[in-house]
Order: C-alpha cells, then sequence, then structure tokens
C-alpha cells in the first residue's frame, strides 16, 4: 500500500501488449468504465465461446429471464411508489391492487407541501451537500497532493493515522461531535451538518493514489521553473485530476445527500431539516396515509435519480477504485 | 535540502496538508479519543460528570437489551451478508456473458442503491404491508398466506433483511463484475481448448480468481452491516418488541433518549471492537487460504 505506484508507468510498457488495443494491461477501473459503455473496448470472457454458437441458445435465453426478472424487482418498488403518490386513499386499499391510478390525484403531492416546508427540506439539503461535497473534493485533493508529492518527516505515520479512521465506525464519534457542537451552540445549523461531512480519509486515500500514478514530468517542467508545490498543485494537477475529483464528488454527494444519522441528531428544528429527515418525520403525521408517505418518497427521490443519471460512469468508475486495486 | 527550500516545503504542507488534518483531528480522531474517556464516565450532559471506570462496559454485557440488540445484530448479518453476496454474483456471472443491454441492467439493479434509505424504507414498509402490500399479494397469488412482516416479532427481521438485501445488490454486483473483467481471458481459452466444462472453468478459474474481490465485498458489507440503522429506525424503530432492535439503535437511544452518554460511548466501542475482531480474523483467514493456495 506504502509503495510509490509511479515504477508501473514503466513495467507495464514493458509488458507484451496482448489481445488489448493499447500497450498496457486496461486498469480494473478502465474496464469497469469500458462495460458501462457496452464493453466494447475490451473483449468479455466469454468471447471465445460466443464466437462459437451464433444466435439464441438456451443458456442465453435462462440469462435473459433472470436478469430481466432481476430488473423487474428492482423496479417495481418504485413503480408502486409513483403509482400509490396518484391515488385516492379509496383505491389503495383495495385487494387486488390495481397499477393503474384510477381516479389519478395530484393531491397526496398537495398535502405534502401543505403538511411539511418541503422547499426548505429540498433548500437545505441542496445547501448541505453541496458545501461539503466541495470542501471535501478540495481538501481531499490538496491533502493527498500532498501525502502523494511532498516528502516530509512522519508522512508514512500520519498516512497510517489518515488509513486507521476509516475502520471507526461513525457511531463512535456520535456522542463526542454532538457534544462538541452542543457546548459551540451549533445544534440545528448549517455548519454543524457541513462540517464532519467534509472531512474523510477515503477521498484523501483516493486523490493520493491518483497523483502517485501522474507522472512527475509535466510537474517537474513547472518545479525547474521555480514554482513551488502550492502553485504547481492549483494551476496544474488539480486540473489533470478533474476525473478523480469527479469520482470523489459524486460519492460524496450522494453520501451527504442520503446522509440520515447524523441530521436526525443535529437537528430538532423543522426548518433545519434535510430532505430524507423532513421525509422521515413525515410518518409522525401520516402515519397510514401511504398515497401521502409515498408523494414524499417520491419527492425524495427524483433528484437524487437525476444526479444518478447524469454521474453514473463516474459512479461505476470509482465503485471499482475503492480498494481492489 | 537548503533551508529556504526546507521553509517552503513546510509552508506547503501549510497550505495544502493543514486544513485537512485540522478537519480530521477535530470531527474523527479527537471525538474517537473522547468517546473512549467518556466510556469511563456517567454524564448526562447537564449535571456534573463522574468517573465510574468501567461500570459502563460492564454494565453493558450484562444489560438484555443490549445483548439483545446484539443478537439482533447478528441474526441480520447471517440472513443478509450470504443473500446479498450470492445474489450479486450470480447476477455479476450473468451480466458478464455476452449480451446485449447489459449496461442498461446493470444501471437499473443500480438505482436502489443511491436511493437514500429513508425512500427505500418507506417504500418497502408499504410493500410488505401484510393486507394491502404487494409482497403479501404476490404470495397470496401462488397460495401462500403471507406472515404480518414488521408487526410480528418473528418475521419483522426478515423483512429487514429483504429490503437490504434488495438495496445493496446492485453495489456489489458492479464490484464483483469489475472484478470479473479483470480476469485474463487467456485462462478461458486455455481450458477451452483443453475441453472444460462452464462448471470446471467457474471453479478453477473464476472462483480463486474472484477471491480477492470476494473477501473485498464480504469486508466492507461485515462491516457495514454491524452498522444496521436507518432501515431499522424508519421501519420499526426496533420493534415489535425488540425484534428488530439493533446495536446501533441502542447507541442512539442510550445517547439522545435517555442522555447516557458515557453509556451509549461505551456501547459504541463493544461495536467498534466487534468489527474489529471480525475484520482481523477475516484478514488472517484471508491470508491462510492464500497460503495454502500458493
Amino acid at each position: 500500500m506504502g509503495e510509490p505506484a509511479n515504477p508501473t508507468v514503466t513495467t507495464e510498457l514493458a509488458k507484451p501488449t496482448g489481445s488489448f488495443p493499447r500497450n498496457r494491461e486496461p486498469l480494473l477501473a478502465e474496464r469497469a468504465a469500458d462495460s458501462v459503455n457496452g464493453g466494447s473496448r475490451f473483449r468479455g470472457n466469454d468471447s471465445v465461446l460466443a464466437r462459437k454458437r451464433r444466435g439464441v441458445s438456451l443458456p442465453d435465453l435462462l440469462t435473459y429471464a433472470i436478469l430481466i426478472a432481476g430488473a423487474v424487482v428492482m423496479l417495481l418498488p418504485f413503480a408502486w411508489m409513483v403509482s400509490t403518490s396518484l391515488k385516492t386513499a379509496g383505491a389503495t386499499f383495495v385487494t387486488p391492487p390495481n397499477w393503474l391510478p384510477d381516479p389519478a390525484t395530484s393531491d397526496n403531492y398537495a398535502k405534502v407541501f401543505d403538511s411539511a416546508p418541503v422547499g426548505q427540506f429540498l433548500f437545505n439539503s441542496i445547501v448541505v451537500s453541496a458545501t461539503s461535497t466541495a470542501l471535501m473534493v478540495l481538501f481531499c485533493a490538496m491533502s493527498g497532493y500532498a501525502f502523494a508529492r511532498i516528502p516530509f518527516r512522519g508522512r508514512t505515520v500520519l498516512f497510517y493515522a489518515y488509513l486507521a479512521t476509516l475502520m471507526i465506525p461513525q457511531q463512535v464519534t456520535l456522542t463526542p461531535l454532538f457534544i462538541i457542537m452542543n457546548w459551540l451552540g451549533w445544534t440545528n445549523s448549517y455548519q454543524a451538518l457541513i462540517l464532519p461531512a467534509s472531512f474523510g480519509a477515503f477521498g484523501t486515500f483516493l486523490l493520493r493514489q491518483f497523483f502517485l500514478r501522474l507522472p512527475r514530468e509535466i510537474e517537474e517542467a513547472a518545479f525547474i521553473d521555480g514554482a513551488g508545490y502550492v502553485r504547481i498543485f492549483f494551476t496544474i494537477a488539480i486540473h489533470l485530476a478533474r476525473p478523480a475529483l469527479a469520482t470523489l464528488a459524486v460519492f460524496a454527494f450522494m453520501a451527504s445527500w442520503n446522509s440520515f444519522l447524523w441530521p436526525l441528531i443535529i437537528t430538532t428544528d423543522t426548518s433545519m431539516m434535510t430532505l430524507p429527515l423532513g421525509l422521515s418525520a413525515l410518518q409522525g403525521r401520516w402515519t397510514t396515509d401511504w398515497n401521502v408517505l409515498m408523494a414524499g418518497a417520491v419527492i425524495a427521490t427524483l433528484p437524487i435519480i437525476a444526479v444518478y443519471v447524469f454521474a453514473q460512469r463516474f459512479i461505476i468508475k470509482g465503485l471499482s477504485h475503492t480498494g481492489l486495486k | 535540502m537548503s533551508p529556504a527550500a526546507n521553509r517552503s516545503k513546510y509552508l506547503a504542507l501549510a497550505v495544502l496538508l493543514l486544513p485537512s488534518l485540522a478537519g480530521m483531528v477535530v470531527f474523527l480522531m479527537a471525538p474517537v479519543l473522547s468517546s473512549l474517556v467518556l466510556s469511563f464516565s456517567q454524564w448526562d450532559l447537564i449535571g456534573e460528570i463522574s468517573w465510574v471506570g468501567i461500570d459502563n462496559y460492564v454494565t453493558a454485557l450484562a444489560d438484555p437489551a443490549v445483548l439483545g440488540a446484539l443478537r439482533n445484530t447478528l441474526t441480520f448479518i447471517l440472513g443478509y451478508l450470504p443473500s446479498v453476496v450470492l445474489i450479486a454474483l450470480g447476477l455479476a456471472l450473468l451480466l458478464n456473458r455476452r449480451i446485449r443491454g447489459r449496461v442498461i441492467f446493470r444501471a437499473i439493479y443500480f438505482v436502489p442503491v443511491v436511493t437514500s434509505w429513508v425512500a427505500v424504507s418507506l417504500i418497502w414498509k408499504w410493500l410488505l404491508n401484510p393486507q394491502y402490500g404487494l409482497v403479501n399479494f404476490a404470495l397470496g397469488a401462488i397460495g401462500i398466506k403471507g406472515p404480518g412482516w414488521l408487526f410480528d416479532p418473528a418475521w419483522a427481521m426478515t423483512g429487514v433483511i429483504l429490503t437490504s438485501v434488495w438495496k445493496d445488490i446492485g453495489f456489489v454486483t458492479v464490484i464483483y463484475l469489475a472484478g470479473l473483467q479483470d480476469i485474463p481471458e487467456p485462462l478461458y481459452e486455455a481450458a477451452a481448448l483443453d475441453g472444460a466444462t462452464p462448471w470446471q472453468r467457474f471453479w478453477s478459474i473464476t472462483f480463486p480468481m474472484l477471491a480477492p474481490t470476494t473477501f473485498f465485498v464480504t469486508t466492507i458489507s461485515l462491516i457495514s452491516s454491524f452498522q444496521v440503522f436507518d432501515q431499522v429506525w424508519i421501519m420499526t424503530q426496533g420493534g415489535p418488541a425488540g425484534a428488530t432492535s439493533v446495536m446501533v439503535e441502542q447507541i442512539y437511544k442510550n445517547a439522545f433518549s435517555y442522555y447516557k452518554m458515557g453509556y451509549a460511548s461505551a456501547i459504541s466501542w463493544v461495536l467498534f471492537a466487534l468489527i474489529f475482531a471480525v475484520t482481523i480474523a477475516q484478514n488472517l483467514l484471508q491470508k491462510k487460504l492464500d497460503r495454502s493456495d500458493g
């Protein structure tokens, strides 16, 4: 883990080229990213066998049957959520259940907006997630660069201290964090929601790995011209790191957007609640009003699915970065 | 190195590393240490703090609520972990075949992963409704009378496990798929030339080559399932009759409902110790397996 990854550049170039269209073995992340695009660049493991039997075989049919069944199981609950959110109470509690809302109504959405400041929840979620993501990406990029490029005494020990925090469950920090925030008078504040979500060893680790892989030559030219680490970082390195930064940003944003336990502890004031928390609070008033609760669930789900659709590539790529290599 | 270069190096460290380090210390490292200190105290946030030695730990390890939560957490892991790993492996193997629409399938399986726990828990609470839920209706259609799910102490945990497996499958599938695509194709070509059956190819190539991936997914799933909370809190709040009470829920209740800060910290350290022990044990097992292979 501790060794620099730079030598791989030369060793990989020296490897036999094999069947891949590049002069080195594709990295796991590249393959994962590629498979998002249908796996055209690298051949799948089955290609030899696939060439043998063209046409639709029984195993293929079974594969599709299972995969489609799986997709239905994954999507049906969302369809049911939307359907329920558009029904009247009378049309909801019937057996057998109806898929199409008849009559369709938007009353449930109106009820959600009337009974809770959903706009405020949404605003809070956006402020908290956007700010903590921006801070997280900046801090992790800077510290990742420092760990990768600046030699200093105690670097290894400090880096291991960072890594050790990855093993600590969040729950261990909850009580002291709450006490600190309470003491500072920061309960029900944006800073209390934002700051604990703005630091983490995972991002530092991810970015450090990225910078270690980056050939030093690009920076060395600037170094010879007399630029310091800080200037090189802000003018060169951070721009080269864009893909890694995007991956981290997507992860940080989703974690913050969906975060529940910490907001639950630190906010009691409805006006400071984030979307997940506000949605869970709806349960108190609309205990068994499933139409209203599902309308709330739709409102909470739509924004993150929109982000997902745009950021899918980075998510998949980032996932294969996380610990395997 | 010249003194001037040294000075500029430490200046660079101050700009680049210090903000992150300060945050890590204030929001992670210091709270961890404080929580350890707090675990030897009794404090309700308002009154005087009193030091009680290891009393909190002794109490916790004999507390029926904590032990029940521990048992329930282990039940959750036993149900959740094998299901999520095996189903995801199966799906990844199917997706790794040369099929059309792989991208779409994978994108669909990943949707629950990005959805918040609150939304997922509410959706499943409604799906698992004993009278009007879709799940019991589907079971009824094939002649099975569905249970009371979250209202029945015998079935509530199963409901929570079902929900969690559904949400996390896509995550593990994507990691497995990345692992599968990292297996060098020539291995399969050689095996095909030798006339190996698909079954043989799976057990002698795919399965051993996937060992690091399996190790990775079981480790992170194990750690996260010890920390199960959100779905439990929203679906059952630990009920009915404590049937789904889990460790983190005990930490939460003791700290923020009963204001027993010291006791809650002690329980969180018991949980940490458990996670740590299991992770180490798994690591050792992995090393041992590696050596016997090698």
